[in-house]
């Protein structure tokens, strides 16, 4: 029997129709946990470099995580994985709601799609009975339109519904997959609208099974009162109507202007009117008492939002908060990012300014920034003229445009656009994770060791108190006790702090469990309710299968390694691993490159970024580096500079 | 028929819609402890509480099944609240033909909820214990009622297969299996 787990991936094969349930290997499991970490796994084994990530050997994978459908609470995030038409490399995207743990119940730990299907279609999956069906009724369709239409078809009100909009069907770079109010994004929405797939739809019944169930209920039901009364963890921004943080801090248009004093009083009070006048509720994911989607009903149309995502259009447009409202729920429909959406769209309106891009690219371009916006959208998710350029996000338009267009990307990394974050001095660790990390959003990195030192010692001692529970190991309390000023922190703790925010998110990913209880909520406030200290008992008591804290942190560096893997396999190295230029004013080169070195040999990876073949052996990826070796990537006898790293080690 | 009028504890849940987030917490924990053995495994399809959603219509209610019916009914009353409208099934209980609700994914059979009955009791009902937000809260008084006969989840399955098949099947069923166990022994 399995716990935790239904111990089956769903596999599709949208060319020939075909469709599998296929057994997966426990010992897998026990390897990379699920979610992510198998996914990596099954692309590593099926999806050879040199495929485009347009072409039906593409793999699309919607995972599961190994605690979906458990009662741990706040197991519910769902890690959609292929690789990216925009960056070339893995596409990490994750949305919250409730899609995971019903397919759990439907009999399955992932689907598996290749392929691409003659014309769109939709897959129905209802426990052992999968269909794939015509959606060509469904083209054009907004992603609640096509939520609500396939509910109503199927007569099925339970089923989970995941889908893209016009964006996704025409292959822009930043469309999202839409499920409810959240959303995948980075990278599988276009591969989604590649392979015709307009929709996936899943109800399922069956049971799961817990290894150790009164002792795994038991500490649920701790948890979960832990959760509700707990400030530290879940969305604080939901209710926090003082959001000068992004406001003051973030730049504005394309990523270029800081507004230092733009939060006020009157503005505050104006926004919070703004929005509890027009919001529903506030929502929460599966089996979390959390409420971190606000459901806006704005002029009719209702949409949801969480975190940073209400500032984005308006930041990139110089509006207010209405104008956010009056273009998300569009943007939603239409399924895209609305991350990077803003900024392409600055970015154009930039380059419209700068005559880069003229009326002739732009016939009838509104003068008003808002009007804009809304201008640009229709162009990008149409592909309509110069859409089809913007729709491969900045990177590659600037380079469609030419005539310059190129100085204006100033905010990507690995071609893909970073937030827009542009301070004074470094921070050492934020360089790492900027440069390293493979997830492409910070706030995918980041997250268990605070941004900033406390500045008041009474403050700083109270946040230790509780992060004290959650930390791996004292040093890192030492280093955040005598941490002073930013940009002073030795390189052996900036390594050791990256690699342990990873750590987080990268068990989370696996795990599903929400980044908001756990990887990127530890910075603020300190008492996150899943940390490395707990994490193993839960593993445990629900699959059967024994964690301490070492297999566990173990599992982490596998996991790491092998995405990094897939990565260097692809031609991914460390001349990409490079913070954009303006991210700090003040910036020294040699000192950059000294901590790269510095974090490349405590990951026991080479210069080149590349994990070295006794890096790979130690973690079970002996497969890895004998095709390293095999393709020349690696010869083998790299310099053994990778240290038995125990937890939080160095 | 009328039966006796006593002085009887009553129990209830109420439901405030508001403060619901939507998460089914109170579905998955009251699956748990209605599994066999106690919590050993989990799925919300065979919860006795059900929470009706409709994101779009910003709809959340939770609804505890309660008294199985063999007959169908229309359905076809609407409700408007607070701009929102609502299906009457989105407030309804009852076991019916109508919908799935309700119903053992596997047998067919009804679900009823027992409001956790344990012994010793349970503080509350598991999903008033899950549900962090205070959407369900509990809720014991003295009230004087109809003492009413309450079938138990056998005869309620028992009668629920009764209109199904009717009885004469059942009743030949029953010999035939009876009969094949009794051989077996």
């Amino acid at each position: 029997m399995r716990y935790a787990e239904a111990g089956y991936s769903l596999e599709v094969d949208l060319s020939r129709g075909n469709i599998e349930r296929v057994e997966t290997d426990p010992k897998w499991t026990e390897l990379y946990l699920g979610g992510q970490g198998i996914a990596a796994k099954i692309l590593w084994d099926r999806v050879p470099p040199y495929v485009d990530p347009f072409s039906p050997e593409n793999l699309l994978i919607f995972s599961a995580g190994l605690l979906h459908g458990t009662p741990v609470p706040g197991a519910n995030r769902t890690a959609v994985n292929t690789f990216s038409p925009q960056t070339n490399f893995l596409a990490h995207s994750l949305m919250g709601g409730f899609f995971g743990p019903e397919l759990k119940h439907a009999g399955y730990d992932r689907i598996v799609i290749s392929g691409k299907a003659p014309d769109l279609v939709y897959l129905w999956i209802n426990n052992d009975k999968v269909e794939i069906r015509d959606a060509t009724h469904l083209r054009g369709k907004g992603v609640h339109e096509t939520t609500r239409l396939i509910r109503e078809e199927l007569r099925e009100p339970n089923a989970q519904v995941a889908a893209i909009g016009l964006a996704g069907e025409n292959r822009v770079y930043s469309a999202s997959i839409e499920h409810g109010f959240a959303s995948a994004a980075r990278g599988p929405g276009p591969v989604m609208g590649d392979k015709r797939l307009k929709a996936i739809a899943v109800r399922g019944t069956k049971e799961i099974n817990i290894a150790h169930p009164a002792e795994l209920f038991d500490v649920c039901i701790k948890l979960r009162k832990k959760i509700a009364e707990s400030d530290d963890v879940g969305d604080w921004m939901a209710v926090d109507e003082d959001d000068s943080f992004h406001h003051d801090n973030f730049a504005w248009g394309n990523a270029r202007t800081r507004l230092k004093n733009y939060w006020n009083e009157e503005l505050q009070e104006r926004w919070t009117r703004w929005k509890y006048d027009n919001m529903d509720r506030q929502k929460g994911c599966y089996n979390c008492s959390k409420k971190c989607i606000n459901i806006i009903n704005y002029k009719g149309k209702r949409f949801g939002y969480k975190c940073y995502g209400k500032d984005t259009y308006h930041m990139a447009t110089f509006k207010e908060l209405d104008f956010s409202y009056e273009i998300l729920p569009l943007a939603m429909e239409y399924g895209v990012d609305s991350y990077s959406t803003p900024q392409i769209i600055a970015f154009a309106i930039e380059l419209y300014e700068a005559g880069i891009l003229t009326d002739a690219d732009l016939p009838g371009f509104p003068a008003d920034s808002g009007e804009r916006a809304f201008y640009l959208l229709e162009k990008i998710v149409r592909r309509e003229g110069i859409g089809d350029k913007l729709a491969n996000g900045v990177y590659w338009a600037a380079r469609q445009i030419g005539r310059g267009a190129e100085a204006f990307d100033h905010n990507t990394t690995k071609k893909f656009e970073q937030l827009p974050i542009k301070l004074g001095k470094l921070n050492p660790p934020y360089f790492l994770m900027i440069a390293t990390g493979e997830k492409m959003a910070i706030t995918q990195i980041e997250g268990s060791f605070p941004q900033d030192p406390i500045p008041d010692l009474e403050e700083r001692e109270a946040f230790i108190k509780k992060w004290s529970v959650v930390v791996p190991d004292e040093k890192f309390l030492r280093w955040f006790r005598e941490w002073e000023k930013r940009n002073e922190i030795s390189n052996e703790a900036s390594c050791a702090i990256t690699d342990w925010n990873e750590a987080m998110h990268y068990l989370d990913d696996s795990l599903g469990l929400c980044g908001f209880l756990s990887s990127f909520r530890g910075q603020f406030g300190g008492g996150v309710v899943y940390h490395i200290n707990n994490l193993p008992q839960i593993i445990t008591l629900a699959s059967g299968i024994e964690f301490d804290k070492d297999k566990l942190w173990k599992v982490f560096q596998r996991n790491r390694n092998l995405v990094r893997a897939l990565n260097v396999r692809r031609g991914m190295r460390r001349a990409d691993e490079k913070p954009p230029k303006d991210h700090w004013a003040v910036r020294d080169h040699e000192f950059e490159q000294k901590l790269l070195d510095d974090y490349y040999e405590f990951k026991g990876w080479t210069k080149d970024g590349i994990p070295t073949k006794e890096t790979l052996d130690q973690l079970d990826l002996g497969f890895v580096s004998e095709e390293f070796i095999k393709q020349g990537i690696l010869s083998g006898d790299e310099s053994a500079s990778s240290r038995a790293e125990k937890v939080g080690g160095c | 028929m009328k039966g006796e009028l006593t002085k009887k504890k009553v129990k209830r849940i109420k439901v405030d819609l508001d403060k619901c987030n939507g998460c089914r917490a109170c579905e998955l924990v009251c699956s748990a402890f209605h599994a066999k053995p106690r919590y050993s495994s989990i799925n919300p399809a065979r919860s006795r509480i059900r929470v009706v959603t409709d994101e779009i219509n910003d709809e959340y209610v939770p609804i505890r099944s309660t008294d199985y019916t063999k007959a169908a009914c229309d359905g076809r009353r609407v409700y408007t609240i607070k701009g929102k409208e609502y299906s009457e099934c989105s407030f309804c209980g009852t076991v019916c033909p109508t919908r799935d609700l309700f119903k053992d994914p596997d047998s067919g059979l009804p679900l009823k909820c027992d409001l956790c009955e344990d012994d010793p009791p349970q503080k509350e009902p598991l999903c008033v214990q899950a549900c962090s937000l205070n959407a369900l809260t509990y809720e014991e008084m003295e009230e004087e009622v109809e003492e009413e006969k309450k079938l138990s989840e056998m005869e309620l399955g028992l009668k629920s297969l009764v209109d199904r098949y009717g009885v004469e099947k059942l009743k030949d069923s029953l010999a035939r299996i009876s009969k094949k166990h009794s051989c077996r022994d």
